[in-house]
């Protein structure tokens, strides 16, 4: 049974704070006490680096971070092990795919293709590949409901490369990123796909050999995993024709003064000592979030944002616009909305006198705001340890804010 | 836990003092936050050093635009010379508030403008 406040008892933050109303998952989860005791576990009995070690700790360190690249790969359906990189976060592997392979791949007059919905780690890479590669920059647009339009004949033999967000960072959004890599494929077979997955891998069940894509980026730190962990997926042929995104220790076979060989994907792009503590932790977050079952997740998700809308309608109808689709089943759990006349950080500032977090301003959506036409946003969002009470709370704030600001 | 939002912040943001726009300014600034899309220009007439007339506009949250008002206040009749020595610590001390690191930008980008407004002129 699906259980809020038992889960509530699975996070710590609750027992220090337990008056905290958390809606901000969007920009990083709150992690179960089993990623906790992992981190310490490693630091308390295996605290060596991985793969040289010829003793026992390092060889259980890096045991334990093999099993959570197999734990992942699992996860998301890879083929095998080897088509999991362990990176910094998303912004990271999305630059080296658009670094280890973008750069070769794009040409003069090509196409980059990419929805005006993206966060600025899957934008900025891109335009700036396209600029410095003199190809074309090529947006989609969104409709009234937050949904991408992609016109007919938009995709082409041109369209060298294709960077998707799967759930919309401000929107919610749920694209149909599946139907959409098809149709570019069909367009143009060889179309590289790369899906920004960080807002989507909380909340829904993804199978990348079902999507079509041929690389997923996402974070640890938004799936109740450690902070400074970000997992690039790419499919294993294309992965080994790759270059190399940083060069150094862990990743060579054989260095000489004239030349150096290179190891196999995934070594290849994970130079230097990764963030062992964070990797081992990651496979707890999974197994939790496995035990709870993502047709849970996302029904709880489903039921708390259909809430969290109609009490915003009924209690400010006109007065807020929230932005995005407005059935909750096409949104991941996150509620962007601007309440006429006031302020994003006046609003959250109010909230935060009640404990209540939410994210005010682009949430680094800066091209997406614009289309919108709004300069900053207040952005609600929510996971399994929120209930309803979290939104009658949050409903609360907002109206003491209408009441301070308005009121002449 | 006290808010930041007294009586004298809210009374600026519903009715600010010196809103609005000076036909011919001697000089004006304009900037913008890109993180919360605040915007502040201020035009001022400036007249033998000293500030004749000073106005403000824009749009932004209730600290930056208490804190313009404030400001625009403070400066009327007073020599440009003195007005470029203002720092934060003045501007934070009329708003009267504690104010943490996330809004700061906001308290202080009015002050930016101002100096930039008041630099300008001969």
């Amino acid at each position: 049974m699906f259980s809020v406040n038992k889960i509530k008892k699975d996070f710590p933050v609750f027992k220090n704070h337990p008056k905290l109303v958390y809606l901000d998952s969007a920009a990083t989860s709150l992690k179960p006490r089993g990623v906790i005791v992992k981190l310490v576990e490693y630091y308390e009995k295996y605290p060596a680096n991985v793969f040289r070690g010829i003793y026992k700790i390092s060889e259980k360190a890096t045991e334990e971070l093999e099993e959570t690249r197999k734990i992942v790969a699992d996860f998301i359906g890879a083929k095998t092990p080897k088509e999991v990189i362990f990176t910094r976060n998303t912004t990271e592997s999305i630059n080296l795919v658009s670094y280890a392979l973008g750069e070769k791949i794009l040409r003069k007059g090509d196409e980059v293709a990419l929805s005006i919905a993206e966060h600025h780690s899957n934008f900025v890479p891109w335009q700036q590949l396209a600029k410095k590669n003199g190809a074309v920059f090529k947006i989609i647009d969104v409709n009234e409901d937050g949904k991408l339009i992609i016109k007919k004949g938009f995709f082409s033999r041109k369209t060298k490369i294709l960077a998707l967000t799967y759930v919309s960072n401000v929107l919610g959004t749920i694209n149909p990123i599946k139907e959409i890599i098809k149709l570019a494929k069909s367009e143009n077979p060889g179309i590289i796909t790369v899906i920004d997955a960080a807002q989507a891998i909380p909340h829904l069940k993804i199978d990348v050999k079902k999507l079509g894509a041929d690389f997923l980026a996402f974070s640890s730190h938004k799936m109740l995993g450690p902070t400074g962990l970000g997992i690039l997926w790419g499919k294993e042929k294309i992965l080994q024709e790759m270059k190399p995104f940083n060069f150094g220790g862990e990743m060579v076979e054989e260095v000489s003064i004239k030349k150096t060989t290179f190891k196999e994907p995934p070594l290849k792009f994970e130079a230097g000592t990764p963030d062992i503590a964070g990797i081992i932790a990651l496979k707890e977050a999974i197994r939790y979030l496995s035990k709870i079952g993502f047709k849970n997740i996302r029904r709880h998700e489903i039921e708390i944002t259909r809430y969290a809308m109609e009490r915003m309608l009924k209690e400010f109808g006109e007065r807020i616009k929230i932005f995005g689709p407005k059935d909750p089943r096409d949104r991941g759990g996150i509620i962007s909305f601007a309440l006429s006349g006031l302020h994003p950080h006046d609003v959250a500032q109010i909230l935060d006198e009640k404990n209540i977090c939410v994210r005010a301003g682009h949430h680094c959506a800066i091209p997406l705001h614009k289309r919108l036409g709004v300069p900053a946003t207040t952005r609600a969002s929510f996971y399994i340890y929120n209930d309803k009470k979290d939104i009658d709370k949050l409903i609360l704030g907002l109206k003491k804010a209408w009441i301070l600001f308005t009121k002449k | 836990m006290d808010s930041i939002y007294k009586e004298i912040i809210l009374e600026y943001y519903k009715n600010p003092k010196n809103y609005g726009r000076i036909k011919k300014p001697t000089s004006s600034a304009f900037l913008a936050n890109p993180l919360c899309g605040d915007k502040i220009r201020i035009d001022v007439i400036l007249k033998k050093g000293k500030v004749r007339e000073i106005k403000f506009s824009g749009d932004g949250c209730a600290i930056s635009q208490a804190s313009a008002s404030l400001l625009t206040e403070y400066s009327k009749q007073k020599k440009a010379t003195i007005l470029k020595k203002i720092g934060p610590k003045k501007v934070l001390q009329m708003l009267g508030i504690k104010i943490g690191p996330a809004r700061l930008k906001c308290a202080l980008l009015p002050l930016e403008v101002f100096k930039k407004a008041i630099s300008k002129t001969p």
